[in-house]
C-alpha cells in the first residue's frame, strides 16, 4: 500500500516539530525585539516630542500587527504539538514542564494579549501615557514569554530539581532548580539578544533601503525616518553584537560541561585530543568517523572551549554511538552558518561606529547594500543556532534521560503524513502571504504623519483630515459575490 | 490542602478557562460563521472591528486550557490529545486562517484579494468552531485509554454523535456572533443581525434537545446522573432553565427591535445600551446551562468512560506551584481583561475603525 513507503511515524513526527517550531519561532525573534523598540521609539516620542518618532513608531505599528498574528497563530499550534505528536513526553514531563507552560500562559500571553489592542488600536482614544504602559506591558509580556518557555527548553537540555516516579515520571522536588536549571541562564540571553539583534538587521535593511532609494530634500538631506531606523538599529548592532559573541563563548562551555558530544558534533572532532585544531571548514563523515578536507588552525580549539592549548577535547568516538547526535554534518554547519553571521554582524557594526564617527553613516551607498543584504541574516542565525543546539541534543528529548524515539505518540504514520502535509500547505499559503504583506508594507517609505495600522481614521489625532488609505469606491465594489 | 482538594480545584479553573474560551472565542468565530449572510463590505469591517481588540485575548483562554491541563493533568493531555488528532490539528488550521485574517483583510489592496481572506475568515470560522465541537462529542463519547496512552485509532473520533455536536456548536457560536452584533451594532446591520439571532437561537435551541436526548443513551454513568433519584433534583432545574432563558431572549430581540425603531439619533459613542447587550447575555446564559449540563454528566470524569480528575492529576506539587500563580494572576487577567472591553465599549462607529 501506499502507505508503507512512508517514513517512521516518528520521523514524520520529529519532522513535523521541526518545521511547526521552526516556522513560528521566525516570528518571535523578530517580534520580541521589535517590542522593545517600538516601546522606546514612543518613549523617546513622548520624551522629546519629536513628531518624527512617532512616525517610526507607527511604521513599525502596522509591521508589527501582521507579525505577531502570525507569531499568535502558529504558537498556538505548538501548545498542542507536545501532546499530539509527543503524548508519551507530555505524560512523564507534564508535572514538571506542564506548571511551567502555565505560568507562560498566565504572566506572558494574558499580559500581550491583554494590552496588544490597546496599543494597536488605543492611540488618541486613551491618554499617550496609558498607552506608552500598554506598549511597555506588550513588550514586558514577550520577555516573559521567553523567559518561561526557554526554561522549559533548557530544562529539557539540563534536567534539575527532579526525582523519577516508580510509574517513569518526572516528579519536581524544588521548583528553583527546576526553572532555573544550569543552562537557562546564559540560554535565556544568548536568545534575547539574538531577536534583538534580528530586529536590528531588519530595520536597519529596510531603513537603508529607503535611504538608497530616497531623493534628499531642498536642504541636501535624506529622509529623517529613515535616518532614524538606520542608525538606532547601527547602534544596536555596534553594541550587541560584539556581546552576542560573548554570551555565545558561555553557552559553549555550558555545553562542553553538559553535553560534550553536541560540542564534538559542532567542532567536526571525532577523535579525543589535546591542543585540539579549531576545524572552519571540512566534511564530517558519519561513515567513515572522521572529518574529511578539513580546513584548521592548529591549538585554536582547545584556546577556545578550555582557555588553554593543551586542553583536553573530547571526540565524538569516546562515546556510544546510540548517544551521539543522529546527524553530526547538520549540526556542524549550522553551528558554522551562525557563527559566520554572527561575524558579519560585529563586522556591520564596528564599520558603521567608524562612519558615524566621520560623518558619513548614511552617505556610503556600499555601506548601505550591505546592511540591506543583512536584513534576513538574524532570522537565518537564529534559526541555525537552534538547529545547532537541538539536533546536536539528539537522540534524547530530556537529555540523557528519555530518549525521542520513546516520547512519541502513539499515532499512526498516515495521520502523521496528512497532519505534515497540511500544515506545509497551509503554512506557506498563509504565511507566506503574510510575509509578503510585510514587504509591501517594508517597501513604502517611512513618512511624516505616517498611517497606523488601521488608515488616519483610526488613529488620527485631533485636527488631522483623514483621507482614504485606499480608493474607497474601488473597495466598496469589492463585495464578494455570494 | 489534600491532593484531591487541590485537583478538584483545578478542574473547576480549567471548567472555567475553557468556559471562557468558548464564551469569548465563540462570539468571535460567530461573526465569521454570519459572514455569508453580511455581504456588504462596510457592514464587514463593522463586524470585523467589533472583535478586533479583542479577540487575541479571547483566544488566549483555549491556550491557557492546552497548557494547564499539560501541567495540572497531564494524562489527560496526553491521550485526550492523541485521540482527538484529526479535529484538534483541523480546528488549528482554521483558527490559523481566522486569525491572520483580521491583519490581512485590511492590508488587503486589491478587491480579489480582499474577497479571498473574507473567505479564509469565515472558512476558519466555520473549521475552527466545527471541530471544537466535533473534538467535545468525539470526548463525551468516550476514549480507548491503555497503559497510559491512547489506544483507538486516528478516526475513533468520527461518528454521528460528533458530527451532530460539530454542527450543534457552529449554530450555538452563530447565535452569540449575532447577540453579539445586535449589542455592537446598529442601523441595517443591527436589523440583520437581530434576524440571524432569531434563526440561529431556534437551530441552537433544536440541537440543545438533541444533543440532550441522545447524552444519556452514550453512557449508563450519564443515565444514572439524569434520570436516578435522587441525583435528578440536581439535574432537573437545567432544562426548566433553559426554556425560561430561551423565552427572555426572544422577548430581549423584540424590546431591542422596538427600540432600535424609536431611536432617531445615532447612539454617542462609548454609550452602553445594555436594553441592546441583554440578548447577548441571555445567550451566554444558555452556553452556560448547556455547560453545566455536560459537567453534570461528565463529573468527575475527565477522559470518559474511565480516568477521573483523580487519576489524571499531576503530583500535589505541581498543583500547588501553579496554583500559587493562578490565584493571584487570573484575578488580575480578568481584571485587565475586562478594562480593554470597557475601553472600547458602545456601539462600533461606522467608518471610524476603532472609535
Amino acid at each position: 500500500m501506499l502507505w508503507d513507503a512512508l517514513p517512521s511515524a516518528l520521523d514524520l513526527a520529529r519532522f513535523q516539530f521541526a518545521f511547526t517550531v521552526t516556522f513560528h519561532f521566525l516570528f518571535p525573534a523578530f517580534t520580541i525585539g521589535l517590542a522593545s523598540y517600538l516601546a522606546v521609539l514612543e518613549g523617546l516620542w513622548l520624551w522629546t516630542g519629536r513628531e518624527a518618532y512617532l512616525d517610526v513608531f507607527r511604521y513599525w505599528l502596522k509591521v508589527f500587527a501582521v507579525a505577531f498574528a502570525m507569531g499568535v497563530v502558529s504558537g498556538l499550534v505548538m501548545s498542542y504539538q507536545f501532546g499530539t505528536n509527543w503524548s508519551a513526553f507530555a505524560d512523564r514531563t507534564g508535572p514538571v514542564l506542564g506548571p511551567v507552560m502555565a505560568y507562560e500562559v498566565l504572566t506572558a500571553f494574558f499580559l500581550e494579549a491583554g494590552f496588544l489592542g490597546v496599543m494597536l488600536f488605543g492611540l488618541g482614544r486613551v491618554g499617550n501615557r496609558l498607552h506608552f504602559a500598554a506598549t511597555c506591558l506588550v513588550a514586558t509580556g514577550t520577555l516573559i514569554s521567553g523567559f518561561w518557555i526557554l526554561s522549559a527548553n533548557s530544562w529539557m537540555h539540563t534536567p534539575a530539581g527532579f526525582s523519577i516516579g516508580p510509574d517513569g515520571r518526572f516528579m519536581p522536588e524544588d521548583w528553583w532548580a527546576i526553572v532555573f536549571n544550569p543552562s537557562f541562564p546564559f540560554r535565556y540571553l544568548h536568545t534575547m539578544t539574538g531577536a534583538f539583534l534580528t530586529t536590528a538587521m531588519i530595520v536597519g535593511a529596510v531603513g537603508a533601503y529607503h535611504l538608497l532609494r530616497e531623493r534628499r530634500d531642498i536642504l541636501g538631506r535624506k529622509n529623517e525616518r529613515a535616518r532614524i531606523m538606520f542608525s538606532m538599529a547601527m547602534w544596536m548592532a555596534a553594541a550587541v553584537a560584539p556581546a552576542q559573541a560573548l554570551f555565545g563563548d558561555m553557552q559553549g562551555l555550558w555545553a562542553l560541561e553538559h553535553q560534550p558530544q553536541k560540542v564534538a558534533a559542532m567542532e567536526g572532532h571525532w577523535e579525543t585530543q589535546r591542543g585540539a585544531p579549531l576545524i572552519l571548514f571540512g566534511m564530517p563523515d558519519m561513515q567513515r568517523e572522521e572529518t574529511r578536507l578539513a580546513v584548521e588552525i592548529p591549538y585554536l580549539g582547545s584556546l577556545i572551549l578550555r582557555h588553554s592549548l593543551d586542553g583536553e577535547i573530547k571526540g565524538l568516538k569516546d562515546f556510544p554511538v546510540d548517544q551521539r547526535p543522529t546527524n553530526v554534518p547538520l549540526v556542524f554547519w549550522s553551528f558554522r552558518t551562525m557563527v559566520g553571521i554572527g561575524t558579519l554582524m560585529i563586522a556591520l557594526g564596528a564599520v558603521s561606529l567608524l562612519l558615524r564617527w566621520r560623518g558619513q553613516l548614511y552617505e556610503k551607498p556600499w555601506f548601505l547594500r550591505w546592511a540591506v543584504a543583512m536584513g534576513p541574516s538574524g532570522l537565518v542565525a537564529v534559526t541555525a543556532g537552534w538547529i545547532t543546539t537541538e539536533a546536536g541534543r539528539q537522540p534524547f528529548t530530556v537529555y540523557g534521560l528519555m530518549r525521542t524515539a520513546d516520547s512519541v505518540s502513539p499515532i499512526a504514520a498516515p495521520a502523521l503524513a496528512t497532519s505534515l502535509a497540511l500544515f506545509v500547505v497551509v503554512y506557506f499559503v498563509v504565511f507566506g502571504a503574510g510575509i509578503w504583506y510585510l514587504f509591501r508594507l517594508f517597501g513604502h517609505a517611512p513618512e511624516p504623519h505616517e498611517e497606523g495600522p488601521r488608515g488616519h481614521e483610526a488613529l488620527r489625532t485631533a485636527g488631522i483630515t483623514p483621507a482614504p488609505a485606499v480608493a474607497p469606491d474601488a473597495m466598496r465594489d469589492a463585495r464578494p459575490a455570494e | 490542602m489534600s491532593a484531591e482538594t487541590v485537583a478538584t480545584i483545578w478542574a473547576f479553573i480549567i471548567a472555567f478557562a475553557v468556559f471562557l474560551y468558548v464564551c469569548m472565542d465563540g462570539f468571535d468565530l460567530g461573526l465569521g460563521i454570519l459572514f455569508p449572510w453580511v455581504s456588504g463590505r462596510d457592514e464587514r469591517d463593522l463586524a470585523v472591528n467589533t472583535v478586533a481588540p479583542v479577540w487575541d485575548g479571547n483566544e488566549t483562554w483555549l491556550v491557557l486550557g492546552g497548557a494547564g491541563l499539560f501541567g495540572v493533568f497531564p494524562l489527560a493531555y496526553a491521550t485526550i490529545l492523541p485521540a482527538l488528532y484529526m479535529p484538534l490539528i483541523l480546528m488549528l488550521l482554521g483558527l490559523i486562517f481566522r486569525g491572520v485574517s483580521f491583519e490581512m483583510r485590511f492590508r488587503s489592496e486589491t478587491p480579489t484579494q480582499l474577497l479571498w481572506w473574507d473567505r479564509a475568515f469565515s472558512g476558519g470560522s466555520y473549521v475552527a468552531a466545527f471541530f471544537q465541537g466535533v473534538a467535545l462529542g468525539a470526548l463525551v463519547q468516550g476514549v480507548r485509554v491503555e497503559d497510559r496512552a491512547y489506544a483507538g485509532g486516528w478516526w475513533d473520533w468520527l461518528s454521528p454523535f460528533s458530527v451532530l455536536t460539530g454542527v450543534a456548536l457552529l449554530a450555538g457560536y452563530g447565535l452569540l456572533g449575532a447577540c453579539w452584533l445586535v449589542w455592537k451594532t446598529e442601523g441595517g446591520l443591527q436589523e440583520q443581525s437581530r434576524k440571524l439571532a432569531r434563526v440561529f437561537s431556534f437551530l441552537t435551541l433544536g440541537f440543545i434537545g438533541l444533543v440532550s436526548l441522545i447524552m444519556p443513551f452514550l453512557m449508563p454513568e450519564f443515565r444514572a446522573r439524569w434520570f436516578d433519584f435522587p441525583a435528578i433534583l440536581l439535574a432537573l432545574p437545567v432544562p426548566v432553565l433553559v426554556v425560561v432563558l430561551a423565552w427572555r431572549m426572544f422577548r430581549a430581540l423584540d424590546e431591542s427591535g422596538r427600540a432600535a425603531l424609536a431611536r432617531t439619533e445615532p447612539t454617542p459613542p462609548g454609550h452602553v445600551l445594555w436594553e441592546d447587550g441583554l440578548p447577548f447575555l441571555c445567550a451566554l446564559g444558555l452556553f452556560f446551562l448547556a455547560y453545566t449540563g455536560l459537567g453534570i454528566s461528565m463529573w468527575p470524569l475527565i477522559v470518559p468512560p474511565e480516568i477521573t480528575i483523580w487519576d489524571a492529576a499531576a503530583p500535589r506539587s505541581s498543583q500547588v506551584f501553579v496554583l500559587v500563580g493562578a490565584a493571584f494572576l487570573i484575578p488580575i487577567i480578568l481584571a485587565y481583561t475586562g478594562y480593554t472591553y470597557w475601553l472600547f465599549r458602545g456601539k462600533i462607529q461606522p467608518g471610524k475603525g476603532y472609535h
